[in-house]
């Protein structure tokens, strides 16, 4: 007779909860790109495919009353917040089920119910957004984190050096996350950035700085909760340079010319997925037939998310001017 | 307003200083923010003292980092602050441009309406002063060319005074311009100035001959060109249009229907300027009502030289409006 498998620990239950996360970003953006291929989704949509494990690390280490600013590759962060694949899948659809009505699309994602405030196509001009919800936290007595996400792009703007400079000087409560996957769309980091080691940048702001293995999500979330803690505690700003690397491409329309099929491989082989259910598999906190029956649960949420994108309906055409301005006169 | 009402002596500048300090005094959730505004006193004067009153957490200084400054207004407007982030000078607004056009005039769009953006900007703006071309132009027409945020030009002391508090009411982003050669304009305030509606333009001088249309500093030069045409027997119609975006078509369009001609007066730039789109309009909606071409006298199209005889004649003045209206209008008998 077979030994029966001991009870997963509390931890090992957390664990189990991260990788589903992970795994129905995964399995939501594989989706995409298929509808994408059969022209469901339009205009321009980036897979966080490979990157998992920065957003749901993050998100483990913030609580609802926290405030979020996002990328434009931003369903994994979307979805690791909380966010509804239903109304994140039908907002691509451009269904006015989506979050967004349809208006924002994949670059543009906003839910005010988990505190999303976007899903921006401006590299670094989130950023700000950030610091001035942190701003208003802090002159209104509240104790929330504004956390915002960007990648090493951004570290090249101005947004981001201005705004580590003010969170800094004005100790507010902001998190800055950057998702360092190595490449500004095609151009790598060592042809961007006079200094590669981004996190050493937090120095001259005295922002308190650390570069963490951006593919394994237990290293994220420790060192978010960490950076969460001081931010929360009045320290003012922390930097988490989460190193990672994407799986696939750019874009829907990026060839890939400017990076070599084997370092792609190579970077497989780190999958924060493949990760974490070999190190609970290990543990024996994850049998085969719980990861399969973890595969199933998730494919049925997508399939669920899909099945509510397809049943929306068209905004009319005659709503096409609202949303320029409030409908309320007085804010 | 009760013409009987008790006035004061000021200026324009005292004028936007007051409104400041009333909305600053309204509500806790008002502050100010911007280069030299706290310590210096404010770049020309309007927040002297205000840092002893209201503390550096609401009268805020910033580094020079108008990007990050303005993005952190509109963070903090979602957050639930009524902020009110000032600008230097207009051009210096270019190094924000993105976060007011990618970020504050979109967001609410973008989300479906789901995050609107409360922020009220104030900038300087206009020439006049020998600043020359990197801190003297006109550039507020450009940004009435973008939808989801409101443009306020305030010409009059009263506008000054009271815009402000209306556009912080209000739920959407709004730019204040103020024409920096306005603030030493002394004139008559009642005692009793408070918030004014933004929706209108004002006819500020009657007339039956033409329709002379402006906004902001140019106003003066329009009222003192109607003043001498009047002695000429010509009688031109004066109107403030105080607000540049939404355009109060109906005002402009009844004018326009009773005098038959407009001239459209603008310190912006001619090409692509708020005085075409002004011009269009007119064509588009009172056409059968014209007598003559609409006319117009803008800057001229060259980047703000120093020289002050050079800067004179780059910018709209009262004797080319005169000379406009006696093209327009057929000689009186």
């Amino acid at each position: 007779m077979k030994k029966k498998p001991p009870q997963p620990t509390t931890d090992q239950e957390h664990w189990i909860r991260l990788l589903r996360q992970m795994l129905l970003i995964r399995r939501f953006e594989e989706k995409c790109a298929e509808l994408y291929s059969a022209t469901k989704i339009r205009g321009f949509l980036h897979l966080y495919i490979g990157e998992e494990a920065v957003s749901v690390g993050v998100m483990a280490a913030l609580t609802p009353v926290d405030a979020v600013v996002a990328t434009y590759r931003e369903h994994g962060q979307a979805l690791a917040r909380g966010v509804s694949p239903g109304a994140l899948m039908a907002e691509m659809y451009g269904k006015q089920e989506g979050c967004c009505r349809g208006r924002g699309g994949s670059m543009h994602i906003f839910d005010a119910a988990t505190r999303f405030y976007g899903g921006n196509a401006i590299v670094g001009g989130s950023i700000p957004l950030a610091v001035g919800l942190a701003l208003a936290d802090k002159m209104q007595g509240r104790q929330r984190v504004s956390c915002c996400f960007f990648g090493d792009g951004a570290v090249a703007e101005g947004a981001f050096h201005e705004s580590m400079n003010i969170a800094s000087l004005w100790k507010l409560p902001v998190l800055f996350v950057c998702e360092n996957n190595l490449y500004a769309m095609g151009s790598a980091l060592r042809y961007t950035q006079a200094v590669t080691d981004l996190a050493a940048k937090g120095a001259g702001y005295a922002v308190q700085s650390e570069a963490v293995d951006g593919m394994d999500v237990l290293a994220v979330e420790s060192a978010a909760r960490k950076a969460v803690d001081s931010v929360r505690g009045g320290n003012g700003p922390c930097f988490l340079e989460c190193r990672t690397y994407r799986f696939r491409a750019h874009s829907m329309f990026d060839a890939e010319l400017y990076r070599t099929k084997e370092e792609v491989e190579e970077w497989k082989k780190r999958d924060p997925i493949l990760q974490l259910s070999a190190s609970l598999r290990a543990q024996e906190a994850l049998a085969d037939a719980d990861f399969e029956q973890m595969e199933s649960e998730v494919a049925r949420e997508v399939d669920d998310a899909i099945a509510f994108a397809e049943a929306g309906t068209w905004e009319p055409v005659d709503d096409l001017t609202r949303f320029v301005y409030s409908e309320r006169r007085t804010g | 307003m009760n013409g009987a009402a008790e006035t004061i002596k000021t200026t324009y500048r005292e004028a936007v200083r007051q409104g400041l300090h009333d909305a600053l005094r309204r509500d806790q959730r008002v502050f100010l923010m911007g280069e030299d505004v706290g310590h210096y006193g404010g770049c020309y004067a309007v927040s002297k003292g205000f840092i002893q009153e209201f503390g550096p957490e609401r009268i805020r200084d910033t580094p020079l980092s108008e990007l990050a400054f303005t993005g952190i207004g509109i963070g903090a407007a979602m957050g639930g602050m009524r902020p009110i982030v000032e600008i230097m000078t207009v051009n210096f607004s270019l190094l924000a441009l993105d976060q007011i056009m990618n970020n504050a005039a979109t967001l609410l769009h973008m989300s479906g309406g789901l995050f609107n953006v409360p922020l009220v900007i104030r900038m300087a703006t206009g020439a006049g002063r020998q600043l020359a071309a990197q801190h003297a132009h006109s550039l507020e027409g450009w940004y009435a060319h973008i939808p989801g945020i409101k443009v306020l030009t305030p010409a009059t002391l009263e506008d000054a005074r009271g815009m402000l508090w209306t556009a912080l009411e209000d739920p959407d982003p709004v730019l204040i311009f103020e024409n920096q050669t306005l603030y030493p304009l002394e004139g008559e305030l009642p005692v009793t100035a408070g918030p004014v509606e933004i929706d209108h333009a004002q006819v500020m001088r009657g007339g039956s001959d033409v329709s002379i249309i402006t906004y902001s500093a140019s106003l003066y030069k329009a009222l003192a060109a109607a003043e001498s045409l009047a002695a000429e027997g010509i009688s031109a119609e004066v109107i403030d249009l105080r607000t540049l975006r939404p355009l109060d078509d109906d005002t402009i369009m009844a004018s326009v229907a009773k005098t038959r001609r407009a001239l459209v007066v603008d310190e912006g730039w001619r090409s692509g300027g708020i005085s075409a789109e002004i011009s269009a309009r007119i064509m588009e909606q009172a056409f059968y009502e014209l007598d003559a071409p609409v006319e117009r006298i803008c800057s001229v199209e060259v980047p703000m030289p120093y020289a002050r005889h050079m800067e004179l004649a780059a910018l709209p003045q009262a004797e080319a409006i005169v000379a406009a209206v006696k093209r327009m209008v057929p000689t009186h008998g």
